[in-house]
């Protein structure tokens, strides 16, 4: 069928009666299209049911080398808010690169490689068969046993704590870090761009946290001071929204242990900001989140998402003054009105 | 707070100091809660105040209730909320009812290193019954915070609106077998 995967909360929609109208793969060939200018598609990968990976680059055409901030979303199949707010914010940065003062002032500097579903068939899984499934969907014990969790899979103290080496567990960590081909797609590139890239970002629900490393120590990585002040930044900004509250700290101090998470990971090969976003709620709904709070949950976190960049924008491409005007917000508001209307005429 | 006779570092005490959200309005509330170390099938002991008083809810309660009772088939339901967060409104007052009986259930079955939350009703099943109580049977699904597990969960529930909730009898489930 044409419905690989489906587009679910695009953009500010209730989702009945959305499902399958358009799949994801199709939303990046026609966001590439009418903004070639702007975004790129590139191939990361295969998955293990060898459906492929791919990521988008936004990258304001220019004679500069440009730093890099990586966000992924989908790593846990369940976890559906998170490709629909990586879709949020390509759609938010693509309509408002030219009025949004902050946006265009990090796009002179920072490229932005947006993953939108690393676990596609994971995804897909939670689509047509169950709808809390979490890991990948790699086959073991002569396919008895299915899925590793991704994000114990990568190689940061790997296989330590908080893991199960029993495939019929949710947080099985595989046969090895990066035995699977997601983890390892995904890790093999990082590795290659590591130098330029400034900021990781791996988004994930629920729980309304914005983690910092490490979760397979309490030890505090080297830059832990600077890492939760600008994470306080962004949950100020993020609550400055509609409210919501997000705690902030390292993953082993207020959630639990783990280890070969990505976001460890990223930090460890040194990229110096790296981040794990778990979205709203705070268990009342938990993954299964209902529509209408899919639009201001992408909304705060955007917020947060944008404060981020723009702190690493100005400490590493310090200079240059930003206005912010209140016609730029008008304009964004008007702008997803106009898309709501634009998906109405597509049934 | 009287210690164990028998062993003096069994118990691990917790003073909570909470906000509980009520309807329009929220609460303070503080707890104490005791986890019994050396025998994890013992529940944790749970003792709270509330200051002040949570808001009447018998108007709804009642409209729930004869509804219901106004049904001429016993009610029968599944995924609730489904698979996109929907819960029709009818059904509504099926899951409050299911999130408040799964308290019941993850208190039961709790310790220091769990974290439960309800997750989804499977199938909910009215029994019907000859008194003036509601009685449903549940299959829900808990999720377990650090396992990540998602948990099948049987429970009776049985309710009234000046009685309130009472899980009368539940039992965990194996998970389906992983295709």
């Amino acid at each position: 069928s044409s419905c690989v995967f489906c587009l679910s909360y695009p953009l500010g929609m209730t989702a009945a009666g959305l499902r399958c109208r358009k799949s994801i793969y199709q939303w990046m060939t026609q966001i590439q299209k009418s903004n070639s200018k702007l975004v790129t598609q590139h191939y990361l990968g295969k998955t293990i049911e060898n459906r492929t990976m791919y990521y988008l680059q936004i990258s304001q055409p220019s004679d500069k080398t440009k730093k890099i901030i990586w966000m992924d979303c989908g790593i846990h199949a369940r976890e559906w808010i998170s490709p629909a707010f990586c879709q949020w914010f390509v759609k938010e940065i693509l309509q408002n690169y030219k009025s949004d003062p902050r946006i265009s002032r990090f796009l002179k500097n920072l490229d932005l490689y947006i993953l939108p579903v690393l676990n596609i068939d994971g995804y897909i899984y939670s689509w047509e068969k169950d709808r809390l499934w979490r890991k990948n969907r790699s086959p073991h014990m002569n396919g008895t046993c299915y899925g590793t969790d991704l994000n114990r899979n990568f190689n940061s103290s790997w296989g330590s704590i908080g893991v199960s080496y029993n495939c019929s567990s949710e947080i099985f960590c595989g046969s090895g870090p990066e035995s699977e081909p997601e983890t390892r797609a995904m890790a093999q590139f990082i590795e290659r761009k590591k130098s330029d890239i400034l900021c990781y970002l791996t988004i994930h629900s629920y729980g309304q946290y914005i983690l910092t490393p490490y979760g397979s120590t309490t030890k505090p990585p080297s830059n832990s001071e600077e890492l939760m002040h600008v994470a306080k930044k962004a949950s100020a900004a993020l609550m400055g929204k509609y409210g919501t509250r997000y705690e902030v700290g390292s993953t082993s101090l207020i959630l639990y242990s783990n280890s070969g998470s990505s976001r460890d990971w990223a930090h460890m090969i040194g990229i110096p900001f790296s981040y794990t976003f778990e979205l709203r709620d705070k268990g009342s709904h938990g993954f299964v989140l209902p529509p209408d709070q899919i639009q201001p949950t992408c909304e705060e976190t955007m917020l947060a998402v944008t404060t981020i960049i723009d702190y690493i924008d100005q400490k590493y491409f310090p200079g240059g003054a930003v206005m912010l005007t209140s016609g730029s917000l008008g304009l964004s508001l008007c702008l997803s009105v106009r898309a709501l209307l634009v998906l109405i005429a597509m049934f | 707070m009287q210690n164990d006779s028998f062993n003096k570092i069994n118990v691990l005490h917790y003073h909570l100091e909470l906000v509980l959200e009520d309807i329009d309005s929220t609460v303070n509330c503080t707890a104490e809660v005791l986890y019994h170390l050396g025998n994890k099938n013992i529940a944790p002991d749970v003792q709270f105040t509330i200051e002040g008083e949570l808001k009447n809810t018998d108007e709804a309660d009642n409209i729930f209730y004869s509804q219901i009772k106004s049904l001429e088939k016993e009610l029968v339901a599944e995924n609730i909320p489904d698979s996109h967060g929907h819960v029709s409104p009818e059904m509504e007052p099926i899951r409050l009812l299911a999130w408040v009986a799964s308290g019941y259930v993850m208190w039961q079955n709790s310790t220091e290193n769990t974290k439960f939350q309800f997750a989804q009703i499977k199938h909910v099943k009215q029994v019907k019954r000859s008194d003036e109580y509601l009685e449903f049977d549940y299959m829900i699904l808990l999720h377990e915070m650090v396992s990540q597990e998602i948990i099948p969960w049987q429970m009776t529930v049985l309710w009234h609106p000046q009685h309130g909730v009472q899980v009368t009898q539940d039992s965990r489930q194996p998970k389906h077998a992983s295709e």
